[in-house]
């Protein structure tokens, strides 16, 4: 060995190779083109971020059948589904742009670190030009901020908490699904007209962030009209048994018990609550009721017949169109095309999914370009129809969608395992929307949008 | 007091679960001296028999609704159970609500077999192996066993309802003399405690009544001196790990109706149950039987709105808190013998 090759050399021109590899690759890449990723053959990546393995398998799973679903849609295979009923008619089934659509997947795990580390390799080995998907608040404001960091595009899946689109806004992310702020005005005068003025509720609250703006955003819109809240409690994310939480309700003096808990927490809180015979007791005269601010069918599915009779909201419902009418027009088209191909029914978070995805495709068609800042513009204030909701509103100041919001409750004798819920009522876009600088949502600002290279 | 009789009841239940699945790890670490971590992944596995057997029994056969159609406007195909064609609709029907229960009968067999597969499958070659390599490898298993019931079974929880007769409620607290609904209690729940009351009393008097249990109970204390007797205790101490099985098995069977079971219940149990044994003392049984009930009641306590109002949080860290003071003052444990994990 020669004497130059010394082990310092070694160890010295590992380190400073390492560092450049190191280097993030959307800091070196496409640098031509002026933004990230730019496509430069015949085809253009998108990345699917989803929770393939843990708890919220499943509902990746149905977002990635969504995903799938449009990326056909898009490159003019099977019926086209909602781009037969969307008001935009820039998308011609030829691609985004002329370039044939091709995804990659990653696996969110839902965890923050797991979600950053798949969106990364997405963006940097596979060359995704836009990042999607999402099971949790958590992951998705996450993500979002890489996506702002990398310059590319992020379009969220399902996630609820005021944070992603309040004070965690990005100007690269947008979405399309509620939040919940907007599931506490929505359900608020509903469970006033059903149960009351004069109610007392107790709220058992996830410990982490999405927790804690449903509890907020469901407490001040029933507090304002009438209802006391007698405690609010935090529980461990990891809590499996709910049974000492829920047996101390009753002895309260409480009459309405809100679960702001999602997936495997509601299972198991609102099975609890239901094996405990909360639903079987009165108060002071008025029969005790349980609360999920925010359903999810899957879940739903999970906690079986528990679920019967029990009020929360929803995004949107695969029964809509066909119960309220043409208002909610694309659903059936929809509904259709992912029947058809999978044998079920679309749940909300696949339906959020797909028309983040063609939304995202048609903004780069009208745009002409894939720069995201070209893509950001076409998507500030575009209305749009056709897709499910009703006429929707992608609002420019903090890039959330506003749209009806659906108050459904637990079907007492279900027809089928997808027959899960029942729209109780809608209510309006008006009655939901929200100044961008309301409390809730306060502390956040979009920035500028970023192109990356 | 109501309140502190609810919590009690409640520490019960749980404190069954912990109870069971700590018996069952601490026995197989006072025979075969292992750290199984694959014990919570057991727990799981005897969840799904219950699952698995309610499918088995709920198997049908689509027919044709006339006048209805599905939600793309196809003829309603409605499923129809085999077990109707074969009993009578009511028979079937009963069948098929007394799922749970008879999943004992199918679990026992079944968590057994598993039990000795894995023992002499992969966890005898790492006897003589330290700790920290029978931890990495049983809890590489547990991992493995999850990931396949996943995979057949999605990551979703599947509700596992117990039969109708068990469902709802009683009132506990008028039972006792106090006011009406001030304790309400599962009724599922009280059968859980009694249930796992008896299985812990079985396995106490296998050990303390049988030949069998008295063989074993030399080779937990000393192994040699009953080897050196021409006492095959290496078969004893496999069939002791099918019982564990077993027992871990049976608490899951039994848990599926509180809450609905799904792939990674085994490790939200196994580190609690960790605690239960090491609290109560690495390979004494009472003293697992005796720390899981403890350390159940005193979670309950824990998570009251008004305990965490004066020390937030505190429900989140007690088990291991307690855990901290116990073996501070008592290092074996509440009730650990001289020589366990010493040497």
């Amino acid at each position: 060995m020669s004497k130059n090759f010394t082990r310092r050399g070694v160890l010295k021109t590992g380190a400073v190779a390492g560092a450049g590899l190191t280097l993030p690759t959307y800091l070196r890449a496409a640098g031509h083109e002026g933004f990230t990723n730019a496509p430069t053959g015949s085809t253009v990546t998108l990345g699917f971020n989803v929770p393939q393995t843990g708890p919220y398998a499943d509902e990746g799973a149905d977002e990635l059948r969504a995903y799938e679903l449009a990326v056909e849609h898009l490159n003019g295979e099977g019926d086209g589904g909602m781009l037969q009923t969307f008001s935009s008619k820039a998308l011609d089934g030829t691609g985004i742009l002329g370039k044939k659509v091709e995804y990659v997947t990653g696996d969110t795990q839902t965890k923050s670190d797991a979600a950053r580390a798949s969106a990364k390799s997405m963006i940097e080995k596979d060359g995704a030009i836009m990042i999607t998907g999402g099971s949790s608040s958590g992951v998705a404001v996450a993500v979002q901020a890489l996506c702002q960091e990398a310059g590319v595009m992020f379009m969220a899946g399902l996630t609820h908490s005021n944070d992603t689109t309040g004070k965690d806004r990005r100007a690269n992310g947008f979405r399309h699904f509620f939040n919940s702020y907007m599931s506490g005005a929505a359900l608020a005068p509903i469970l006033v007209d059903q149960y009351g003025a004069d109610r007392k509720a107790y709220h058992l609250t996830a410990d982490y962030n999405w927790g804690y703006t449903t509890e907020e955003a469901v407490r001040s819109s029933t507090e304002a009209l009438g209802w006391e809240t007698v405690a609010t409690v935090k529980t461990p994310l990891t809590q499996t048994d709910f049974s000492s939480y829920i047996a101390p309700v009753i002895s309260s003096g409480a009459d309405v018990l809100v679960l702001n808990h999602y997936g495997g927490n509601m299972v198991n809180s609102l099975t609890s609550a239901v094996q405990f015979g909360l639903r079987a007791q009165e108060v002071a005269g008025k029969k005790f009721e349980i609360v999920v601010p925010l359903y999810s069918e899957l879940m739903a599915r999970g906690a079986g017949e528990n679920i019967a009779g029990i009020l929360g909201s929803q995004n949107w419902d695969w029964k809509i169109e066909n119960q309220l009418g043409s208002r909610y027009s694309g659903t059936n088209a929809f509904v259709k095309s992912f029947g058809e191909k999978y044998g079920f029914p679309p749940s909300q978070a696949a339906h959020t999914c797909y028309v983040q995805t063609l939304l995202y495709a048609d903004a780069v068609q009208r745009a002409g370009s894939f720069a995201p800042c070209a893509v950001v513009e076409a998507l500030e204030g575009f209305e749009f129809d056709g897709m499910g909701n009703g006429p929707t509103l992608y609002r420019a100041e903090d890039h959330q969608c506003f749209k009806d919001v659906l108050v459904v409750r637990g079907k007492e004798n279900p027809e089928n395992e997808f027959d899960l819920v029942e729209i109780v009522e809608v209510t309006p876009v008006d009655q939901v929307t929200y100044a961008s600088d309301h409390p809730q949502f306060a502390g956040g600002a979009l920035g500028t949008c970023n192109n990356g290279a | 007091m109501d309140a502190i009789i609810l919590q009690i009841l409640n520490g019960l239940d749980k404190g069954s679960a912990y109870a069971l699945i700590a018996l069952g790890l601490t026995l197989i670490f006072g025979t075969l001296g292992v750290v199984n971590f694959a014990h919570g992944a057991l727990f799981m596995i005897g969840a799904f028999c219950a699952v698995t057997l309610s499918r088995i029994l709920s198997a049908s056969h689509e027919v044709l609704v006339e006048g209805k159609t599905d939600f793309l406007g196809n003829p309603l195909k409605e499923d129809v159970p085999y077990v109707y064609d074969w009993f009578g609709e009511s028979a079937g029907a009963a069948i098929i609500d007394w799922s749970v229960p008879l999943s004992i009968l199918f679990a026992i067999p079944v968590m057994i077999l598993v039990g000795v597969i894995m023992e002499r499958g992969l966890i005898k070659h790492f006897y003589k192996r330290p700790h920290a390599d029978q931890i990495l490898v049983t809890f590489g298993l547990a991992i493995v066993l999850q990931e396949v019931i996943k995979y057949y079974f999605g990551a979703n929880p599947i509700p596992t309802a117990a039969p109708e007769a068990f469902k709802g409620s009683f009132d506990f607290g008028a039972m006792i003399g106090l006011d009406p609904n001030t304790i309400i209690y599962p009724y599922w729940r009280l059968i859980y405690f009694c249930f796992a009351a008896i299985v812990i009393g079985c396995v106490f008097a296998f050990l303390q009544f049988t030949t069998f249990g008295m063989v074993v109970r030399a080779g937990m204390a000393d192994r040699e001196t009953v080897g050196l007797l021409g006492i095959d205790i290496d078969k004893r101490f496999t069939i002791m790990f099918g019982i564990a099985a077993a027992v871990a098995g049976l608490a899951g069977v039994m848990y599926v109706p509180i809450n609905p079971p799904n792939y990674h219940m085994g490790m939200d149990f196994l580190v609690l149950s960790f605690v239960v044994v090491v609290v109560g003392g690495m390979g004494s049984l009472g003293g697992a039987v005796l720390a899981g009930f403890l350390l159940g009641i005193l979670e309950s306590f824990a998570s009251m709105r008004e305990v965490i109002d004066l020390i937030p949080g505190i429900n989140q860290v007690i088990i291991y808190l307690v855990a901290i003071i116990v073996l501070l003052t008592r290092p074996r444990g509440l009730m650990g013998r001289k020589g366990v994990m010493e040497e």
